[in-house]
């Protein structure tokens, strides 16, 4: 036996030597393609201390604004000035979306578009026309170029699907002089009118795995399930997660599950045959339950666990009166592109990067959210922000996707 | 069917010499035996490398949740061995799970006409697989890629691609309880009463009528029509076969994980890896229905294996990948060493031949029609 473990170990070096040699050929690609990242897999790159820092100390930061709309409310910084994109009467929106392809970009699409009928309603925008890129780089690209040529655009909405491959094409965007407006995932130029996004992914990773650290022991097992390599604000969340983990002694496996529940199933089930799982921590909450029922199938302790504020994990963390965070990544942030683009068609200030509150919700507020959003569907967000729009919240809990 | 007795009357088919244990050995040397021994060695390696997977009831989860791909293996088989293939397994999965989430919802009493509804979903798709190859004579590869990408459309359309919410718990039983308090394993998951169920079925339907014709209209569809075979309607009913498996394994998905469009993402490919992994001939006419089912458990145990091995998360996939290649480049040299006949003058020289019209169209194991 001993020897066939050899073996084993052997060929699983060949492996090694065979893999890393293969990874050179991702230089190969084309720059647009968005590849050019995946080389960058290991942490180290994707972890800046400067940026861990500032976002930790953002999330103790006052906001601006009332705090009774979060999706309005933004840190003190530099403002760009707007009164060149001053204009009256309706405007032309054009939206290109990365994808509504998990449950989070859902309800943020649904909350975006009862949004947009109340701004046209106001007599701000005339038409909103959306691409979906459908997660694939170059439709986005093709969707960009699409817009800056032929849909006569008075201004451009862009959620870009990755990092690097969508910053020339947000430049080609900004070189129409019209406003752009990014939110979501960043690019790498800041010729964007504004920049929305919530605190960031450090700051999720920093919340979750402190919580962590605060309910465990040196030396403890967590279980990282993380959905997919290469996207900065999922990359980052980790990046910052296993370096507090590191720091606190936490032995931290993580792996990848395409939010796949079967895999994740898979995946707990084996590490706790393997041995004993304390914590679970995640990238996103899609699949928490799936997380959860693994410990029920195998009849184990439920292990302290960070999901997210999807209705599914909120109600499976009340259930079963497990130890648990729900992270945000605040889902309201799609409301913000059009009432910021109504700002800029009015010519007011508007902060060149609009960082959004990013606020967990803890066990003790658990309950007000869960009893706010009762009749949402599992895949529903519970801080997304729509309540005071038209169509609330039938067009939320009926889940219907303009 | 094969013709042993055109060429050389006098010598005996490979799998017919010897004793028990020859054939035995004879049988462990083909592909489609050599798989049983690859998924052996891999569940002894788990055990080596980490001793809490030696006991009896984590081996039966494990069978327990390997079941609904093993499913999907030996349905994606029936397609293979007719010379076909079904990529349409995934979308079908996906579709299953969703209509299960939505239909059923949290009604009980829609449980029996909404699996019935599945199952006729499941056939109708089949049905049209098999019948745009057959009858329209579209590839396969293409019709099922088309079939895969209406149904995975449908799902966006239905679902925008994201969950809305599990189906009642007494549906979800069926993938995820299993009967209790037996002895030794401490449970009997019900996918793997299923599967077990299933495997019977399917072994009984290779050695019937259709299950020969399959493998003539995989092995020479000429010959086979020029025998009387209607070979449009035994494809037809094996893409049919490899759609209600798919059925079947939505339908425990759906139990074991819950609905989520993700669910049955690379089922396909999954399928057909283990179905190669058995030992079956892409392209058809060859290969043993169960080994195909074992060559699902293979590739999930290799799966745990890695994780068993702490194979860091961004290497996982390649050497996965890796490995497979490297088990069926091995399965195919398998192919030559066991259709070897033993002794005889001149066995080597005249292997090309004896490969047409010596070799039991099955693994030696059944292969004694």
């Amino acid at each position: 036996m001993r020897r066939f473990r050899g073996a084993l170990a052997s060929a699983a070096a060949l492996l090694v030597v065979a893999t890393a040699c293969s990874t050179d050929d991702s230089v190969d690609d084309p720059p647009a393609s968005g590849d050019n990242q995946s080389e960058a897999g290991s942490d180290t790159d994707w972890f800046v201390q400067e940026d861990f820092d500032r976002q930790d100390e953002q999330r103790s930061a006052t906001f601006e604004g009332d705090p009774s709309k979060p999706y309005l409310q933004y840190i003190d910084g530099e403002m760009t000035d707007t009164s060149k994109f001053k204009v009256n009467g309706p405007q032309k929106v054009c939206f290109a979306n990365a994808s509504i392809s998990n449950p989070w970009r859902q309800t943020g699409w649904i909350t975006m578009n009862q949004q947009l009928k109340v701004l046209q309603d106001k007599g701000v925008i005339s038409e909103m026309e959306t691409r979906d890129a459908q997660d694939d780089d170059n439709t986005q690209l093709s969707d960009i170029d699409y817009f800056i040529k032929e849909a006569n655009c008075d201004a451009f909405v862009i959620s870009p699907n990755s990092t690097a491959a969508m910053t020339p094409a947000v430049e080609d965007a900004c070189k129409t002089g019209k406003p752009v407006v990014v939110f979501d995932r960043g690019v790498e130029t800041d010729c964007a009118t504004t920049f929305i996004h919530p605190i960031g992914g450090y700051a999720w990773g920093i919340d979750t795995a402190n919580f962590l650290v605060d309910h465990l022991e040196e030396g403890d097992h967590v279980v990282a399930l993380r959905i997919l390599p290469g996207v900065d604000v999922l990359e980052t969340r980790w990046a910052a997660a296993k370096k507090i983990f590191d720091e606190n002694g936490i032995d931290a496996t993580d792996y990848f599950t395409g939010a796949d529940p079967t895999k994740i199933k898979e995946i707990i089930t084996d590490e706790l045959t393997k041995g004993e799982v304390d914590g679970v921590w995640m990238d996103a909450g899609d699949g928490a339950v799936a997380a959860i029922e693994a410990f029920e199938d195998q009849g184990v302790d439920y292990p302290v666990i960070t999901g997210e504020d999807e209705m599914s994990f909120l109600r499976k963390w009340k259930e079963t009166g497990l130890t648990g965070l729900a992270p945000v990544y605040s889902n309201f942030q799609w409301r913000t592109p059009l009432l910021a683009l109504e700002k800029i068609f009015k010519g007011e200030p508007v902060p060149k990067e609009w960082v959004l509150p990013q606020v967990p919700i803890t066990e003790d507020e658990r309950d007000e959210f869960l009893e706010a959003n009762e009749g949402m569907p599992d895949g529903h967000y519970a801080k997304f922000g729509g309540e005071d729009l038209p169509g609330y919240p039938e067009v939320w809990q009926e889940r219907r996707i303009p | 069917m094969s013709a042993p007795v055109e060429t050389r009357p006098h010598r005996e088919i490979p799998a017919h010499q010897g004793g028990l244990g020859y054939r035995f050995a004879a049988a462990v040397a083909t592909p489609g035996g050599a798989v049983f021994l690859l998924a052996i060695g891999l569940l002894v390696a788990t055990m080596v490398a980490n001793e809490n997977f030696a006991d009896p009831g984590v081996v039966v989860r494990f069978l327990g949740r390997t079941a609904p791909i093993a499913i999907a293996a030996m349905g994606q088989y029936f397609v293979i061995v007719s010379g076909e293939f079904d990529l349409s397994m995934a979308a079908v999965v996906t579709t299953q799970v969703v209509m299960a989430g939505n239909l059923i919802g949290q009604d009980e009493g829609r449980i029996v006409p909404v699996t019935c509804l599945m199952l006729l979903v499941g056939a109708g798709i089949g049905l049209v697989n098999g019948l745009a190859t057959t009858i329209l004579r579209v590839p396969s590869f293409i019709v099922t890629l088309g079939t895969m990408l209406a149904l995975a459309g449908l799902v966006r359309y239905l679902t925008g691609g994201a969950a809305t919410g599990n189906p009642v718990d007494s549906f979800r039983e069926i993938g995820r309880g299993g009967i209790e308090d037996v002895p030794v394993v401490e449970v009997l998951p019900y996918p793997l009463l299923i599967f077990l169920a299933l495997a019977v079925y399917a072994q009984w339907l290779m050695r019937r009528p259709f299950g020969r014709s399959l493998i003539a209209a995989g092995d020479n569809p000429n010959a086979a029509t020029l025998s009387g075979t209607p070979l449009w309607w035994v494809k037809t009913r094996a893409f049919i076969l490899s759609s209600l498996s798919a059925t079947i394994a939505g339908i425990i998905l759906v139990g074991y994980a819950g609905v989520h469009p993700k669910v049955g993402e690379g089922y396909e490919f999954a399928a057909i890896t283990a179905v190669v992994l058995g030992g079956v001939l892409l392209g058809g006419g060859r290969g043993w229905v169960l080994s195909a089912a074992c060559g699902a458990f293979a590739l999930e145990l290799l799966f745990t294996l890695l994780t068993v091995l702490d194979v860091e998360s961004t290497w996982r996939d390649t050497v996965q990948g890796l490995i497979i290649i490297a088990a069926v480049a091995v399965a195919g040299r398998a192919w030559t060493v066991g259709r070897k006949p033993r002794g005889g003058r001149g066995a080597r020289r005249t292997e090309p031949l004896g490969s047409t019209t010596n070799q039991p169209t099955q693994g030696p194991i059944t292969g004694d029609n």
